[in-house]
């Protein structure tokens, strides 16, 4: 079964708490734009890794590709 | 020479990486990129006018395999810098674009912030390693 756009979303916004994901997609070739507060402090490396995470193995086969682009979430006007 | 394994082809692919200060493996070669991430990426290399090695990953599925083990990132192309991994096409389009590419590699700064060139014909000719793997 293909995945869908909205799955990616989900699983990613599921995995990553507190993060929100935008994700467009054919079935096979997807893009991600994820800002979550997790990624602060780590580098664009560390960040993607954590949403490859997500998805394992399905990277490269299921999920034929997946770009990502990552956004640290503005810390809610550090208190 | 760093301790072997009992994983020649790992090994094979850990010793590039740490010959070559800048290498890219990728899907096909660099005259002939046989997918839009990979030429994306080495169109990018080609316009900062750096030398890389390349290498193709297609030829044996577990080329791909042993270097996302390496390198824990599992897709390709994968870019490595003086034996770190800088990233895949999105992260190497991105850092070109903020002028943080060129400072990895040592280079200056273009003038100007360029768009993403589009893959287009040899310039700078890359080096390309000989295959072991």
């Amino acid at each position: 079964m293909s995945a869908t756009p909205e799955e990616l979303k989900e699983r990613i916004e599921a995995g990553i708490p507190g993060s929100v994901a935008e994700v467009t997609g054919d079935g096979h070739h997807f893009n991600a734009v994820v800002s979550a507060a997790a990624f602060n402090g780590l580098t664009r490396i560390a960040q993607h890794r954590l949403v490859y995470d997500v998805f394992g193995p399905e990277v490269g086969d299921r999920i034929h590709a997946l770009s990502i682009q990552t956004k640290t979430a503005a810390t809610e006007e550090a208190r | 020479m760093s301790e072997q394994t009992d994983n020649p082809l790992r090994d094979a692919i850990q010793e590039a990486i740490d010959e070559n200060p800048v290498i890219l493996f990728m899907k096909g070669s660099p005259e002939a990129p046989a997918c839009g991430f990979s030429a994306r990426t080495v169109a990018i290399l080609q316009s900062l006018g750096t030398r890389f090695a390349a290498v193709d990953i297609l030829p044996d599925p577990r080329i791909r395999q042993e270097l996302s083990a390496i390198s824990n990132w599992p897709t390709i192309p994968q870019l490595f810098v003086d034996g770190e991994l800088v990233g895949g096409c999105d992260i190497v389009t991105e850092m070109y674009q903020s002028g943080e590419l060129a400072q990895t590699l040592g280079l200056e700064e273009p003038a100007v912030e360029a768009e993403a060139p589009q893959p287009a014909g040899m310039e700078s000719a890359p080096l390309t390693i000989e295959n072991r793997l």
